[in-house]
């Protein structure tokens, strides 16, 4: 077996992880980058819209209060209010940062960066480059990291003296050696051989959990790695019960369901239509937004030239809004066969104007469905997106409950509160990678001594990684899987009911026992039916947390929605539900106070809208 | 719903075999949706990569029926229902398991370029660039990595020994990017694209640009700008005038004469007689030698049609008078 010994193992190598790195090495520490897939190819390069920070670039009136509130509504105030803070403050240095290492975002008329409007967003707030934002991201930050390497090589002759990618390297299990983490174990995908990281921090930054959900934009890397593994290793999960589903995404052909179109195309003048040919957005403007939006199409378009004297339209309304609309029309019967409704931007911009403004929008419909969109309405609906829950971390440290335990990213939790709004990730993720691994780097530096890795753990963490080789009679993973996703999709979906719910724990149990018992055939050597064995188990746990959680809160609130309690609950707003696991590997469920806001902070909103969410006794006098 | 016929390579670095597969295909489907139902039933352990699905992350590259292709942006309704459907491995990278191969060589190669150089005296947040000066390097920023342009080139596709020196169409086109960049400290991008990544080995037949699934004109936008530009330098008419008129030492050196070694500015004594073999002068460049010390033959290695002078690029002949030891009796 490999053994390697590092200052600070980062897993996961989309942009927190990255940008983890990144402030781990420039703070003088030996990294390891860990990647599931090759280096480069991380969900991070998904992300079309851009990057939201206040650099008021567009409008002048944008700073890091409007930003902040913004981010505050679209999570229905659940948000850990200093990360959303922090965030809101922090986003425009960590973009103008990305210029430095040679990022290109589009440009405004006076050679700024652009920044374009977005769900949920009160001013133009996404820096971007066309719509593969998330490509130029995570582009920028590996080649930052190689620029990094060659200043290595030229100081030790070596360009992985301080900072090493391990490529297609998956982590299975985390080391504890007396409260503090000690080290990482995982496996080569391509040899299949073992490997063992000694280091006394660990920066997670694995990403989602949507690869449990039969409808989904997240790849095969999403299984929910980050979440089990701080789990496992001791830390807790906070608001598991929210899940984005994307409001839009391609329901056709049937090979690409799931697949996103960006928000953007609604941003850019884009409109949902049913069956019926009906604009339907109106009709779905909840109390809480009434002001900000337009009640009639005329001004609805108006908006699109003149946004200081016309509301926005409902097409902009947060992600969840749109999708539960879109949801309703469907069940309605106002849907195509597919279940889902028309994205129209054909009838509303000129061919060229479409090229010019969504180009790789309009190359994925061509090539991967032969639709132009140019010519023809899109088909979308409601797709399983990104999970607003994860490992509950300090907001200032990014540290988990375990010491020697960061995460960043979406695996981490509380920033986006029940909804995230679109643009808040990719700078979610440079803001709070950044800090986990500045904060990793000084743990380090503050650590007396090293905690040692127990032989036996290793043993275990060995076998249990080759059991599903050694069994021949278990379950085919890939069946399993299918299972899994079945039951989440099908019973813990955007729509929640008390009885489903019930049933799919019931359901999740029964699949306990056959995963714990699963069998793969074949060798070691890159074997993909071996490599999903070993992913289920945290898929399962992770579904269980969601499950559990969902079935408590008693409410509809963001990303969670509850058809048997369809309102918003102010008592509920006071609870973060925190998942923790059992002595004998069961999810633990318990209430916990959501940290309550700064009077500073309280002040930037109107009390009339404090009075839609806060109870009375905790609104301002 | 219909059975298609398969055939998969199916092996490793020792040694394997097509095999063959009758698999339901679904409308709308493409190649990767295929692979992944095989894996799903009869073959859990078919190694394929993949990532997004959705031809953005350039991660399930794979040769279909011979053509270097992303499996998940080949739909099956480009082939004939009766069509038996061929995939293999990427040729030019080493075979790890059936569909997977060794792409470390192109890492490496992105690792010898040098990165971006921030301009020197501009903070974060002060970086002023128009939209069309940018445009050109982003369209190179599409790049996926996919590395199919890396994989067709003939120049290390079935040239092992060329990877040394060669760093493909992915690299060219990440120095044009560097090159184009309205803000890139660093200005010898086209030198080192010549003398250090083998741009001279493409002999512009564009099967990169092809195979490109973002449709960058890998070729025409970056390949030829760059060789252009390389040889404008040395040949650019002004420059060519220039040095008619000039004396050597008011010419600016070149940025790509290395390995010349020049001795700084020539001190000329106007008092001193017609002949002065004591008078220091500016040395010739030297001849452009690879690094065996000889001057390379091969012409795809060079920037011009010619071969390269033994005497080096810089000397002209006839040889200029004024660079010479020697003053016309007239200006005495």
């Amino acid at each position: 077996m490999d053994k390697f010994v590092y200052d600070v193992v980062v897993i996961g190598a989309g942009g927190a992880g990255l940008r983890a790195a990144i402030e781990a090495r420039l703070a003088g520490k030996r990294v390891a980058i860990i990647s599931k897939s090759l280096f480069g190819k991380a969900h991070t390069v998904m992300a079309e819209g851009g990057a939201a920070a206040a650099m008021g670039n567009v409008n002048s009136n944008d700073n890091w209060m409007v930003h902040f509130r913004d981010t505050m509504r679209g999570g229905k105030f659940l948000n850990n209010f200093r990360m959303a803070e922090l965030h809101a403050k922090e986003s425009p240095d960590r973009i103008w940062e990305l210029e430095t290492y040679g990022a290109l975002f589009d440009r405004t008329k006076d050679g700024r960066i652009s920044q374009r409007n977005f769900g949920g967003h009160e001013y133009p707030r996404l820096a971007h480059v066309g719509d593969r934002t998330g490509l130029e991201l995570i582009r920028t930050l590996q080649q930052k990291i190689v620029s990094l390497q060659q200043e290595d090589k030229a100081e030790y002759g070596d360009y992985e003296a301080r900072i090493r990618v391990f490529a297609e390297c998956t982590i299975t299990e985390l080391f504890v050696t007396e409260g503090r983490i000690s080290g990482a174990f995982g496996y080569f995908r391509e040899s299949g051989d073992f490997v063992l990281f000694e280091t006394p921090a660990v920066v997670l930054a694995t990403g989602g959990v949507g690869k449990s959900y039969k409808v989904t934009s997240n790849s095969w890397e999403y299984t929910g790695d980050g979440h089990a593994l701080a789990l496992r290793a001791g830390a807790k999960l906070i608001n598991m019960e929210f899940l984005q589903f994307h409001p839009t995404g391609m329901v056709w052909p049937p090979s690409v369901k799931g697949i996103l179109v960006t928000e953007s195309v609604r941003g850019d003048g884009g409109v949902l239509k049913n069956t019926e040919g009906k604009r339907f957005m109106f009709n779905y403007v909840p109390d809480v937004f009434r002001k900000q939006y337009a009640e009639t199409e005329a001004e609805a378009d108006r908006w699109y030239t003149d946004p200081d004297n016309n509301r926005r339209p409902p097409e902009l309304l947060p992600r969840d809004e749109v999708a539960r609309a879109i949801n309703s029309e469907v069940k309605a019967g106002r849907g195509t066969k597919a279940g889902g409704v028309y994205l129209d931007i054909a009838s509303r911009l000129p061919a060229e104007q479409i090229r010019k403004r969504l180009p790789s929008m309009y190359h994925q419909f061509k090539e991967l469905a032969d639709v132009d969109i140019t010519s023809a309405p899109m088909e979308v609906g409601p797709t399983c997106h990104y999970v607003m829950g994860g490992i509950e971390v300090d907001p200032d440290s990014a540290a988990a409950a375990v010491e020697g335990l960061f995460a960043a990213g979406e695996c981490s939790g509380g920033m986006h509160g029940s909804n995230r709004l679109g643009g808040n990730s990719l700078s979610d993720l440079l803001v709070f990678g950044k800090r986990a691994g500045e904060h990793a780097a000084s743990y380090v530096d503050a650590l007396p001594a090293r905690p040692k890795v127990a032989a036996s753990d290793v043993d275990s963490a060995t076998q249990a990684a080759l059991a599903p080789l050694e069994r021949k009679d278990g379950d085919n993973p890939y069946a399993l899987q299918h299972e899994l996703q079945e039951i989440m999709g099908d019973l813990v979906g955007i729509i929640r009911r008390e009885g489903e719910l019930a049933a799919a724990i019931k359901k999740l149990g029964e699949l306990r026992a056959r995963v714990a018992a699963v069998s793969a055939t074949g060798g070691r050597r890159y074997n993909p039916g071996w490599h999903l064995a070993l992913d289920l188990r945290n898929m399962l746990i992770v579904s269980e947390c969601t499950a559990i959680a969902a079935l408590e809160r008693e409410e509809s609130r963001g990303g969670h929605t509850r058809e048997d309690f369809p309102k918003m609950e102010p008592k509920w707003r006071k609870v973060n539900l925190v998942c923790g696991m059992g002595p004998n590997g069961e999810v633990t469920l318990e209430h916990q106070p959501v940290p309550t806001m700064r009077d500073d902070l309280l002040n930037l909103f109107d009390k009339s809208e404090l009075a839609k969410y806060l109870t009375d006794e905790e609104l301002p006098a | 719903m219909s059975k298609r016929k398969f055939r998969i390579w199916r092996g490793d670095a020792t040694g394997g075999e097509l095999k063959n597969y009758q698999v339901e295909v679904n409308e709308g489907e493409v190649v990767l949706d295929v692979i992944h139902r095989l894996q799903a039933t009869e073959e859990p352990d078919l190694a394929c990569r993949w990532n997004c699905k959705a031809g953005k992350c350039g991660s399930c590259s794979m040769e279909i029926n011979g053509m270097p292709r992303l499996s998940c942006m080949t739909r099956m309704s480009t082939f004939e229902e009766t069509e038996t459907v061929t995939v293999t491995p990427l040729r030019t990278f080493p075979v790890i398991r059936d569909l997977v191969t060794d792409v470390s060589f192109n890492y490496e190669k992105a690792r010898e370029m040098p990165a971006f150089a921030p301009p020197v005296g501009l903070k974060p947040g002060e970086y002023r660039m128009q939209q069309m000066d940018v445009e050109r390097s982003q369209e190179f920023r599409k790049c996926i990595e996919c590395f199919l342009c890396q994989n067709t080139c003939h120049v290390v596709r079935d040239h092992e020994e060329n990877k040394k020196e060669f760093a493909g169409p992915r690299y060219f086109i990440r120095a044009a990017e560097l090159d184009m960049h309205p803000l890139d400290a660093k200005t010898d991008r086209k030198e080192l694209a010549q003398q250090q990544q083998g741009l001279g080995f493409c002999n512009i037949t564009k099967c990169c640009t092809e195979v490109c699934p973002e449709h960058i004109k890998i070729t025409d936008n970056a390949i030829i700008p760059m060789k252009e530009r390389v040889v404008d330098r040395r040949y650019d008419p002004l420059v060519m005038l220039g040095r008619k008129i000039l004396r050597r030492d008011q010419i600016a050196p070149l940025a790509s004469t290395e390995p010349a070694v020049h001795a700084g500015p020539v001190v000329v004594d106007e008092t001193k007689a017609p002949v002065d073999f004591g008078r220091e002068l500016l040395p010739p460049m030297g001849a452009a030698v690879n690094a065996k010390g000889k001057v390379d033959l091969n012409e795809m290695l060079s920037d011009r049609s010619a071969a390269a002078s033994p005497f080096g690029d810089d000397v002209q002949f006839p040889v200029d008078p004024t660079a010479l030891n020697y003053y016309h009796p007239d200006k005495l």
